[in-house]
């Protein structure tokens, strides 16, 4: 039996941390060099972790699929990142940042590590600015900072519209130090397909290298996976094409639990989808809800230009539902709201698939160079994929899949219940309950990976001195050998139907009944479904190629697989949950005015499945939650 | 609509290769350049065939995965714009198409239309960086940068390592990733320390991967798809002369 | 060394080369003064900075510093040349030029051909070896009996043209090679380098142009 500890400390908030980290224990520097860390992953979490630990003098080695750790998700992320840095003198405060991500999070995360996220976001921005990072500044050449998602104080800090980049790049250039310094050797066009368990402790990882095709292991002290989310199951979404769910899907089949899959994000704005062939959707930056105002037309099938609707034919539904929030509510909020009015048939655009978001106000205001200045990039980026000029025309948006806070379950030392088996950034489950706020994710990458995981870690290996790891026994090579098996039977599969074509299908279902709106009958409808075409998916898959050398369909289809796996686990977590909060709308639950209802009295606890073999069939575990610091809300924007 | 592709097609690194043509048909002008290759993949994986092996990933144009020359055209004919971002409608129906890999000898060919960029990762490892350990940072707003300053090295820090200027230098020289790299943290106060070592050390790396030199061609910033601008290139020539007159060598 | 150490000799060593291409136009134009005031300028080139120096001391001076810069000019080329070759094993199958100029692309054809050129000036004025009718002593009546023939002046006025274009792209870039740039002033990099261009050529055509009209004989 798994017992979920998740070994918070005890005491007044403001003091958990610190006083928790000065009784971890240490390794001391000239025995650091005597553990290897295997990292996997390197965006924000991953090469924070791995530029931290190889600082500090561990032997890294850092895996990722892409062909250069600058090019992880990571780097897509547009708005800004929050730190409770009050400059703005606003009010803002540890506390406050703690309580609105708790309670954005529909109270559904852990009160210890959200206050710790909190804590340490103010020193995350002392080291982003430390390396180079071009945060926007005012003329008096100090930080700028905005207003974003919803938040009623100015405690974002932004790099127009490129923030991920740069706290990427600033925390890839870190990591290229270290590997120049010899501390950590990078791997990169390198998967990784398994994890090695080994009596109830993580030793290595199983990898495939892409290019050649090559089955290696990996031996270690501790396993860091820094893999990202899971958004890419819906298969149209705002991620990178090859962002998958593989590393974490492959640690809870080895035992790590999976916690609260089916809390997804679907984020507001983004572009709508266009056409049958489309690979993903393109976010354009929240930030842009701070200017632009969200309208359709208040007839259904108003098949006007936006410009000839006059002002008065014209509903502008969050500024009217929600009068003191207005168009900055929270992402669930705008999307629901968003796919409510489209459903009933006032969508715009050809497809009749989205909403506007009108910046002639705002350019009225402020002039069209200053909507220029803030926005440039992002209506550039509009014009190009639409071929329509945003500042003429108002932009139209529709959600898109985007975030997942669902993730691996971790304790408050973000190790999951596999010893030695570590889970940062967007791949565990921590922070964001069932619902994150708007620069929230870069903040907690950055935190797991620079702040807390070095400290937690130390404290995991201190005991483990002196024992060596080798990638030579028996666990290995029965790893190793499960993992070729499983490429070697997609390869010998003879059937008709390309990888995508499934992937496609099976991001239909999983958009449909397991969106931004999930009922009983839909889930249980995708239940059945799902098995199905995971059936076919196996018979019917038509491979090309082999598995030696470079194979890009082996590689997604290995891929998919997972996700068939965890689309199904999403359904039967949004199944059991039957209450609404924060990103998972159960039509079963909600108020008289169409608002989430939460069901507190049964579902303050975070889910976490334990794998058993038969992905149809997990175990729950549950680990109650208890709110001390804050009382739990109704969440109102109005 | 209805293109004629001519890819560049090679197995591996070392295996010869060659520019084959295929027709694909059904193109929608909204699709974007990398959504009509994702087609013309399923169906040659249809077909049973190898599909075309390209690198991309975010398809958002910040990434810097994709890279492909369009015609004679590094990302192809549309300014300022990653080959991700690229939609069909630049194209007119019945129009051939030429595709090749980014081709310098410091990129080697993986398969097909994918190159081996590490040589621009080992540039940064070279001393694209500020040595900052985490941890030891101080509070950010102690030091003041002009908003001009910080605006102008943010430009420098839009490159996405996407190697295009490579690609289309007739040179093959990387001078404008290199120099937008060690301008936009020369720029910087917090990069002041560094700044000769940096400068020294980076382009020295960069030789050694065996990239061209400058002839002020200015091809790299026309394909550029974040606009860096050459500018830069001769404040790195400026850096890098002024510390080999100081005599200081790479770290 | 490093290829920007190699530019910068180019561009230090052009930039010398240039100076003395001015002062030799200049010269040149006094050939509008008609044979005395030209061949005293001539003197005068061999006589510079007597009595302190030997005469020719400083003409010798000039010539081997130029010498020098054509030296390292044409090896610093050749070098650059070499890299940029091995920098691409494979060229593309097609290929286009965006902002690229003809001037910038031709920089190395129309460094070969003024280097011919240079030989084939010498020859023809300065030791006459190829001048059908040389006076040792009177370069007036050398410059004015040569450009006489025809195909020699044409021969003059277009390599003077492919020498403003190399001074077109060369001055310019000489400039981003040495690390000279600023917002304030990068404009007038390009006014400077289209100015002495044209101010070159145009000058050094005259001559050839005046002899074959009449106006100069």
């Amino acid at each position: 039996m798994i017992m979920l500890d998740a070994k918070s400390p005890s005491g007044p908030l403001e003091a958990q941390w610190s006083g928790y980290r000065d009784h971890l224990k240490l390794v001391a520097p000239t025995n650091r060099r005597k553990f290897e860390v295997v990292i996997v992953g390197s965006g924000l979490a991953g090469a924070a972790a791995a530029a931290t630990l190889g600082e500090a003098g561990y032997n890294v080695k850092c895996f990722c699929f892409q062909d250069s750790p600058r090019r992880a998700h990571s780097i897509a992320a547009q708005g800004g990142i929050n730190a409770a840095k009050n400059y703005r003198n606003d009010g803002d405060s540890t506390f406050r940042l703690f309580y609105d991500t708790i309670k954005g999070g529909d109270f559904r995360s852990r009160e210890s590590n959200v206050y710790r996220l909190a804590e340490v976001s103010v020193e995350i921005i002392d080291q982003a600015v430390a390396q180079g990072v071009p945060f926007a500044r005012e003329y008096g050449g100090l930080l700028d900072n905005r207003s974003f998602g919803g938040a009623q104080v100015a405690r974002t800090f932004y790099a127009r519209g490129q923030t991920g980049q740069q706290l990427l790049l600033g925390a890839y250039q870190a990591l290229a130090r270290q590997i120049e310094a010899g501390t950590v050797q990078m791997f990169t066009r390198t998967e990784m397909l398994d994890v090695v368990v080994e009596d109830g402790r993580a030793k290595g990882i199983v990898t495939r290298d892409l290019v050649s095709g090559e089955i290696s292991s990996h031996a270690a002290h501790a396993v860091v996976l820094a893999s990202g989310g899971y958004s890419n199951v819906y298969f149209l979404s705002t991620n990178a094409k090859a962002c998958n769910v593989t590393a974490a899907w492959r640690a809870h089949r080895r035992g790590a639990l999976f916690a609260n899959p089916c809390f997804t994000q679907i984020h507001p704005t983004c572009i709508p989808q266009s056409g049958e062939y489309q690979a993903k959707l393109t976010l354009m930056s929240e930030s842009l809800r701070n200017d632009g105002r969200i309208w359709v037309a208040k007839e259904a099938e108003d098949n006007r230009r936006a410009r000839d609707i006059p002002e008065r034919e014209r509903d502008y539904y969050l500024e009217t539902r929600y009068p003191s929030f207005g168009n900055l509510v929270p992402r669930d909020v705008a999307s629901r709201n968003a796919k409510g009015v489209v459903d009933e048939g006032r969508g715009v655009g050809p497809l009749k698939n989205g909403v506007y978001l009108d910046f002639s106000d705002a350019i009225g205001r402020l002039g069209r160079d200053a909507i220029e200045e803030k926005y440039g990039n992002l209506f550039e980026m509009y014009e190009r994929i639409t071929g329509e000029n945003p500042y003429e025309a108002p932009m139209r948006i529709y959600p898109a899949p985007h975030y997942t806070m669902g993730g691996l379950w971790v304790d408050y030392n973000l190790m999951s219940n596999v010893d030695g088996l570590f889970v940062i950034g967007e791949a565990n489950f921590s922070d964001h309950g069932a619902n994150r706020l708007g620069a929230s994710a870069l903040m907690q990458g950055l935190a797991d990976g620079y702040f807390i995981v070095p400290y937690t870690i130390a404290s995991y290996l201190a005991p483990h001195l002196g024992e060596t790891v080798t990638a030579g026994g028996a666990a290995f090579q029965q790893t190793e050998k499960e993992v070729s098996e499983r490429l070697a039977r997609f390869m010998q599969a003879s059937g008709k139907r390309t990888v995508d074509t499934f992937h496609r299908e099976l991001g239909q279902i999983v958009r449909d009944e397991c969106g931004m709106s999930r009922s009983k009958a839909g889930l249980t409808r995708a239940l059945q479904k799902i098995p199905v075409l995971r059936e076919e998916f196996h018979a019917n898959l038509n491979l090309a190629g082999n598995g030696e050398g470079l194979n890009m369909s082996l590689e997604r289809a290995g891929r998919v697989a997972d996700f068939f796996e965890l689309a199904e686990l999403m359904c039967i977590d949004a199944l059991d949950r039957e209450e609404s909060c924060g990103g998972h709308f159960r039509e079963e639950s909600q108020t008289s005015d169409g608002e989430a209802l939460r069901d507190d009295e049964n579902f303050t606890h975070v889910s976490a499945w334990e794998h058993t073999g038969d992905a149809s069939s997990p175990i729950l575990h549950n680990e109650p939650l208890e709110f001390e610091a804050v009382q739990l809300t109704q969440r109102s924007y109005k | 609509m209805k293109l004629t592709l001519k890819v560049w097609r090679q197995e591996t690194k070392d295996a010869p290769g060659a520019l084959q043509t295929y027709e694909v048909d059904d193109i929608s002008p909204d699709y974007s350049f990398l959504e009509m290759l994702d087609m013309l993949n399923e169906r040659l994986e249809e077909q049973g065939q190898r599909p075309v092996a390209f690198d991309h990933d975010c398809r958002e144009g910040v990434c810097g995965a994709c890279s492909m020359m369009v015609d004679g055209q590094a990302h192809g004919p549309q300014a300022r714009t990653t080959t991700c971002q690229l939609h069909m409608r630049e194209f007119t129906d019945g129009d051939t198409i030429v595709i090749e890999p980014w081709r310098a000898t410091a990129f080697s060919i993986v398969q097909d239309l994918m190159v081996d960029r590490s040589a621009f990762d080992r540039i940064i490892q070279a001393g694209g960086f500020i040595s900052v350990n985490t941890g030891s940072a101080p509070e950010a707003n102690l030091m003041p940068i002009p908003k001009d300053v910080a605006d102008d090295a943010f430009d420098a820090a839009t490159c996405i390592g996407c190697g295009a200027c490579v690609a289309q230098c007739p040179n093959g020289a990387a001078q404008l990733f290199t120099a937008a790299k060690i301008g936009h943290l020369s720029l910087l106060p917090q990069g002041q320390a560094e700044r000769d070592t940096r400068a020294v050390s980076m382009v020295e790396q960069m030789e050694s991967e065996l990239f061209g030199s400058c002839s002020n061609f200015r091809e790299c910033e026309a394909v550029c798809p974040k606009a860096i601008s050459i500018d830069w290139i001769a404040r790195m020539n400026r850096d890098y002369l002024r510390a080999k007159l100081k005599g200081v060598t790479r770290r | 060394m490093s290829s920007i150490v190699k530019k910068a000799i180019m561009a230090v060593s052009g930039f010398m080369l240039f100076g003395w291409i001015i002062g030799h136009m200049t010269g040149n134009l006094k050939v509008f003064q008609g044979a005395e005031k030209f061949n005293a300028y001539a003197e005068f080139l061999r006589e510079m900075g007597a009595p302190l120096f030997p005469e020719s001391g400083v003409l010798w001076l000039v010539r081997g510093t130029l010498t020098l810069a054509l030296v390292l000019h044409v090896w610093s080329a050749t070098s650059l040349t070499l890299i940029n070759r091995r920098a691409r094993d494979k060229d593309y199958e097609t290929r286009k030029g965006v902002q690229l100029d003809y001037a910038a692309r031709t920089m190395r054809w129309s460094g070969y051909l003024i280097a011919f050129y240079i030989v084939y000036h010498l020859m023809h004025l300065t030791w006459g070896n190829v001048h059908h009718n040389f006076v040792a002593g009177n370069p007036y009546a050398n410059l004015v009996s040569g450009f006489q023939v025809v195909p020699i002046a044409l021969v003059y006025i277009a390599a003077n043209l492919l020498l403003g274009m190399h001074l077109y792209h060369g001055l310019w870039s000489m400039f981003q090679s040495l690390g000279l740039n600023h917002p304030s002033y990068n404009l007038w990099r390009r006014y400077f380098a289209v100015t002495f261009a044209v101010v070159v050529s145009l000058g050094f055509i005259s001559v050839p142009v005046a002899v074959l009209t009449g106006l100069v004989s």
